[in-house]
């Protein structure tokens, strides 16, 4: 957790002790008290661990064209079968996996920064700036998600960083009503309270009392993001707005040639198809059970 | 409405802490503008002061204002009208940027002790946080040791420091808001209920306390609570608060002796003897009615459709606080004009 690191120099060492098992002690109850939360991290962790190092794992390159074996159906040669070039599903499927994980986890991080400095301070300063900040929102938020991405998309052009910042933008503003009004009910404690008569200012009380203190929803705001992002980048690659071919996304693969040949070779489409929902899939249920465990209400039991 | 006026002259003078007609009004907005349709007078015309090193005690039932008068001294709610003198200095009109330095001098003890510190920093960083944002005790050697003086100064073990709020109980974590309330060295500090959420056993040592640093550092002190025999303990002097308005001030000695308000006298009553025969054969003074609404105060004096030895005069005007030999109370049974001018 993001405890403010305050000196403490000398016990540093138990501190760390401590912290460690706290850790240990969190992934105990996760796994006790929320299964399937840790079946969804587990999942995670293996496509993070296949998108990382795609390079070492996957048998062919993405673009490694083998004519003789078109279309080939699932093999031990070729796990997930072959496309209508040739090409190793299984690669594709890994290197595609990369693509998700680097787009997924640097726009969902982006969005939660949008989202938690937005909502902080529209939440705390509150008054006139969270009347304009919010009406702001409100603008942006009635514009359809699909909508936004395709004109910004078609105007910025194709490509991963200006897939990566549209898609945070996206996600980060809307999301910031979220942070938002969890900062407003920390903001009525007493303990802020207490620091406005300490004398302390504005920014100091966001960042050492109020950040600290809604960091529970927005981890959980990032992973729903992590979930919500890589499908947004296969609904583009989908519709050809993602990142341009030949780079392997798994929306790219479900479309264009996979519909084509969809009953000659089903696997195909169904390969990219399946990840992605396992993905997300237990992305959510991960952060589920991280919303669940995180509850302020069921602090305190370690 | 007729207002107070500032008590005359000479006791106040020399005071660290002077409140002159203070009201906090919060306004009601309704209609379809939102405009402000009404205003509920939490404070409405409330004076006293506090002299260096002194403990005022401030007294009444819920929702009488005294918090509210307690965070206005502050100045963490806006000061509809009056004046709140801070060491020969009006800080009413001050902004929150200017009266930040001040906040130095003047901090306070909160009534929930589970709220009032964050549940994510530790002992350390909850104590040192005055001295950070006030730049005092530079050096983070310094700065420890100086919470652990606080820790010892309030009766906590230094090896305490480390840990978290939830770890300590309700006792333990006021005193860990009161070290912090003292780390910036303040002359003035505001308790708000500092031990009602308290067991009664864990009350008397928190009480004893604050009492012994008041003493110890010279504070002054204004101690809001609603336990009588609590204020009658630690204070020198009470005054008893009535839907926004003081009415009565006076040492604690007289207060508790000889009630003059008639509010007071209910109130006094009220404290059980803790003999069983004598509590029996003890008269009933028993005040009829509800507290009236804030938004629609009676009108003359605010208690009289309760009061027992109410007048014509009372519904028609409000009385003064009229001091008199060190006492002041607010009722027209002590004015000049009695219960003669009836009319």
């Amino acid at each position: 957790m993001a405890d403010v690191a305050f000196p403490a120099t000398d016990s540093a060492a138990a501190r760390f002790g401590r912290r460690l098992r706290g850790v240990v002690d969190f992934i105990w109850r996760l796994c006790r008290q929320k299964p399937l939360g840790a079946v969804g991290a587990f999942i995670c962790l293996v496509f993070l661990v296949a998108g990382i190092f795609a390079d070492f794992l996957a048998p062919y390159g993405f673009n490694q064209i083998m004519p003789i074996d078109r279309l080939k159906p699932p093999s031990w040669q070729h796990p997930f079968g072959t496309d209508n070039l040739g090409r190793d599903i299984f690669s594709r499927i890994l290197y595609g996996a990369q693509l998700s994980v680097i787009v997924g986890l640097s726009a969902a991080f982006l969005a939660t920064l949008v989202s938690t400095v937005l909502g902080i301070t529209s939440g705390y300063l509150g008054g006139r700036f969270d009347l304009l900040v919010q009406r702001f929102v409100d603008a942006w938020m009635s514009f359809p998600d699909l909508v936004i991405l395709i004109v910004v998309a078609a105007v910025l052009g194709p490509g991963m960083t200006q897939l990566i910042v549209i898609l945070g933008l996206l996600y980060g503003i809307a999301g910031s009503r979220i942070v938002r009004s969890a900062v407003l009910s920390v903001r009525e404690q007493s303990y802020i309270h207490a620091s406005q008569s300490i004398g302390a200012t504005p920014p100091r009380i966001m960042l050492r009392h109020v950040l600290p203190n809604v960091m529970s929803p927005i981890i959980v705001l990032f992973t729903t993001r992590v979930g919500a992002v890589i499908l947004a980048e296969a609904a583009l690659a989908f519709l050809g707005l993602g990142v341009p071919p030949p780079a392997p996304t798994w929306g790219g693969m479900l479309t264009g040639s996979a519909r084509t040949y969809m009953h000659m070779a089903p696997w195909m489409g169904l390969a990219p198809g399946i990840c992605l929902t396992l993905v997300v899939f237990s992305i959510n249920m991960f952060g589920d059970a991280l919303r669940d465990l995180l509850d302020p209400r069921m602090r305190g039991q370690h | 409405m007729s207002t107070d006026k500032p008590s005359t002259n000479d006791p106040a003078a020399g005071a660290l802490l002077r409140v002159e007609d203070l009201k906090v009004h919060f306004p009601v907005h309704g209609g379809v503008f939102q405009r402000q349709v009404d205003a509920v007078k939490a404070v409405d015309g409330v004076s006293f002061h506090v002299m260096e090193g002194e403990t005022l005690g401030l007294v009444g039932e819920s929702g009488c204002g005294k918090s509210t008068t307690g965070l206005a001294v502050l100045k963490m709610l806006p000061i509809t009208a009056g004046k709140v003198i801070f060491a020969g200095t009006d800080i009413s009109g001050y902004s929150s940027r200017q009266v930040r330095p001040i906040r130095r001098s003047m901090q306070m003890v909160y009534q929930d002790p589970f709220g009032s510190l964050d549940p994510r920093m530790t002992v350390q960083s909850i104590i040192a946080e005055p001295m950070e944002v006030h730049r005092l005790y530079p050096g983070r050697r310094v700065r420890k040791e100086r919470v652990i003086e606080l820790m010892n100064i309030v009766g906590l073990r230094a090896d305490m420091i480390d840990r978290y709020p939830h770890e300590f109980s309700g006792g333990q974590r006021q005193r860990i808001g009161i070290a912090r309330a003292l780390a910036a060295e303040p002359r003035l500090i505001i308790c708000d209920e500092p031990v009602s959420a308290l067991d009664v056993s864990i009350q008397a040592q928190v009480v004893n306390l604050l009492q012994d640093l008041q003493e110890r550092l010279g504070l002054a002190c204004v101690f809001i609570a609603h336990d009588l025999a609590v204020v009658r303990h630690v204070s020198r002097r009470v005054a008893v608060m009535y839907l926004g308005q003081i009415v009565e001030i006076s040492s604690r000695d007289d207060l508790y002796s000889r009630p003059l308000h008639p509010y007071t006298q209910a109130l006094m009553a009220a404290i059980p003897v803790a003999d069983p025969v004598a509590e029996a054969a003890r008269p009933r003074q028993v005040i009829s009615g509800e507290v009236p609404s804030a938004l629609r105060p009676p009108s003359g004096c605010r208690f009289h459709p309760r009061c027992q030895h109410a007048m014509p005069i009372c519904a028609k005007e409000r009385p003064e606080l009229r001091s008199d030999s060190g006492r002041a109370v607010a009722c027209h049974l002590y004015g000049p004009t009695g219960g003669a001018s009836e009319d």
